[in-house]
């Protein structure tokens, strides 16, 4: 088309009909994505930089106040333990949800009775919504009732202050963590794992190499892009995990799990310092960016392969 | 190879039940529990053997309000991500639009960006617009976690379309927007399941938008309902374990009637974006 010698009127009209036309289609999405995003961030950047308080509402009146938020923000004594227990929040979820989820992909890749239909159902604590799934963990890991003391209990274990103690608060709320990501981390390397062809292993099994020899010299070298992209969006969806915290602990006891995200929210939306939960929030936005364009990187170039 | 060791495939299957039982335990505990009101943890039975529905009656007095605003939201907000999300990925998928590669980007990024930081700005924009503790309110808020996920899902579907059929449409006479409707729109149809059955998920499961931009009793769905009810000290956790089924019911109706296309969106979502 873009060959052809001199388009004439009529078909110069016809094209930028078309075009129109696609714009007309895209419009919508992008009218939404610029209120909802776009919009967002902008205002997040602006209030940062703003005395941002419940008095604006009514006044109306938001006066500039520089870096004077982040300062703050940073130079609060809750910041280094938020963002401490974020990067252990973090990392002690991954490596639990990524070990285990890889461990069942792997076991579900053999052929066994009933396989699809457990696979499925794996898939349940992922689809809860997140609230509910701390609602039930509240309860079971409660120190006197829950179930999970009365367990430990038959193995002659002393009744554990799970959400209650400063020192255990955190463990739990990665336990229940890593139990959310299993299956998302499970579901995404299993479909890894199936696009790696039968025929390497059957090549490989007849040197002899099975068991954990095909894994670390056909699985794992196979599987790194997919491993990869998992590893990025998992990090990147748990530093913005807020239900968790919030329904198991609300980020206490004293601060014990309070993260950059649960900190950004009590700011803004129990403190009302707005202002400030803008700056801690783009902070976070920050971080999360980082990781974002490594995984956005890395998606393009398997795209492009 | 399991035709081969039937009895070793069955010791597969007997692990794999254990790990699953380990896995569900919590969801088991929860309807368990939902079905013995009133009882304390320690005098529970592991069986749901006396079986009792004064859970799910105070569930419902309470929360029955509550559940129909979720309802209300989440098939507002798949009206809304389906509205906008397949015209654009048409438009996306099938012609060369100059700009395209920016908008998937933009798609991609903002499935990142953290909700609070979202939310943070819409609540001083809904307090401007009085949108605030309005069902309407919530159900666009909602909808933003489910349009790019929906663009970007119903797009490289339509890609696999092949050209050929919608020249032949366009060789009879049918304009762009007769070949969408006619033609683009029914051989979509199991990606647009996909992306309404996610979109409906994430409004029905959301609780930061409902928790940061409702702030009485107007628009309040059930996730909130919950978070109000675990708030303080609980005391019969029977009531809330039945809201809490009952909450994870299209989670569960889902999980049964629509498998395959959870797994799509699943790896789809994640993986081939």
């Amino acid at each position: 088309m873009m060959t052809e010698p001199r388009p004439g009127p009529a078909r110069r009209q016809m094209r930028r009909r078309e075009e129109a036309f696609r714009w007309a289609f895209l419009a919508p999405a992008i009218a939404f994505l610029l209120l909802y995003f776009g919009y967002p961030i902008v205002k997040n950047l602006m209030m940062s930089v703003q005395d941002y308080t419940t008095r604006t509402f009514y006044t109306g009146e938001a006066p500039f106040v520089g870096l004077a938020n982040y300062a703050a923000v940073v130079k609060s004594s809750v910041f280094s333990t938020a963002l401490i227990n974020t990067v252990l929040f973090t990392v002690g979820s991954i490596t639990g949800q990524f070990t285990i989820g890889l461990a069942l992909a792997v076991f579900f890749k053999k052929h066994f009775p009933l396989n699809g239909v457990m696979r499925s159902l794996m898939l349940l604590p992922w689809l809860l919504p997140m609230i509910v799934s701390s609602a039930i963990w509240k309860w079971m890991l409660d120190k006197d009732s829950g179930v999970v003391n009365q367990l430990l209990g038959l193995a002659g274990v002393e009744n554990i202050p799970w959400l209650t103690s400063t020192e255990v608060a955190l463990v739990a709320v990665v336990m229940v963590n890593i139990w959310l990501g299993i299956p998302f981390n499970m579901t995404i390397l299993y479909s890894g794992l199936q696009d790696i062809p039968d025929e390497l292993y059957e090549a490989a099994a007849l040197d002899g190499a099975t068991g954990w020899k095909a894994f670390r010299n056909i699985t794992w070298p196979l599987l790194r892009p997919v491993v990869s992209v998992v590893l990025i969006l998992g990090v990147v969806y748990t530093l913005k995990v807020l239900d968790i915290i919030l329904g198991l602990t609300e980020g206490g006891p004293s601060g014990a799990t309070e993260t950059l995200a649960t900190q950004s929210y009590r700011l803004s939306f129990a403190n009302f310092e707005f202002g400030q939960g803008a700056a801690l929030g783009n902070i976070l936005v920050l971080i999360s960016l980082v990781f974002a364009l490594a995984y956005l990187r890395m998606t393009r170039s398997g795209v492009e392969d | 190879m399991s035709h081969k060791q039937p009895r070793r495939s069955w010791v597969y299957t007997v692990l794999g039940c254990l790990f699953l039982a380990f896995m569900l335990f919590p969801v088991y505990w929860m309807v368990n529990a939902s079905f013995q009101p009133g009882v304390s943890t320690a005098d529970l039975d592991w069986l749901p053997i006396h079986p009792g529905l004064d859970g799910y009656r105070a569930a419902f007095s309470t929360q029955g309000a509550n559940l129909l605003t979720s309802l209300v939201v989440a098939v507002g907000a798949v009206l809304v991500c389906l509205t906008v999300a397949t015209p654009a990925a048409y438009a996306l998928s099938l012609y060369r639009v100059r700009g395209a590669a920016a908008v998937m980007f933009a798609l991609l990024l903002s499935q990142m960006i953290p909700g609070i930081v979202i939310a943070n700005a819409l609540y001083s924009a809904y307090n401007d617009l009085g949108i605030l503790n309005t069902t309407v309110g919530l159900i666009l808020a909602d909808s933003a976690l489910g349009v790019p996920f929906s663009i970007l899902i119903i797009q490289a579907f339509m890609r696999a379309i092949p050209m050929s059929l919608l020249e032949a449409a366009r060789v009879d006479g049918a304009g762009r927007l007769r070949t969408f409707v006619w033609i683009v729109l029914p051989l979509s149809r199991n990606a647009m399941i996909t992306a309404a059955l996610f979109s409906f998920l994430f409004a029905w499961s959301d609780f930061l938008f409902a928790l940061t931009l409702n702030s009485n009793s107007a628009a309040r769905p059930v996730t909130l309902g919950i978070y109000l009810f675990i708030g303080g000290y609980v005391a019969d956790w029977g009531s809330v374990m039945a809201t809490a089924t009952m909450a994870s019911v299209p989670a569960a109706v889902l999980l049964v009637a629509a498998q395959k296309y959870i797994a799509a969106g699943a790896t789809g979502g994640a993986v081939k974006a």
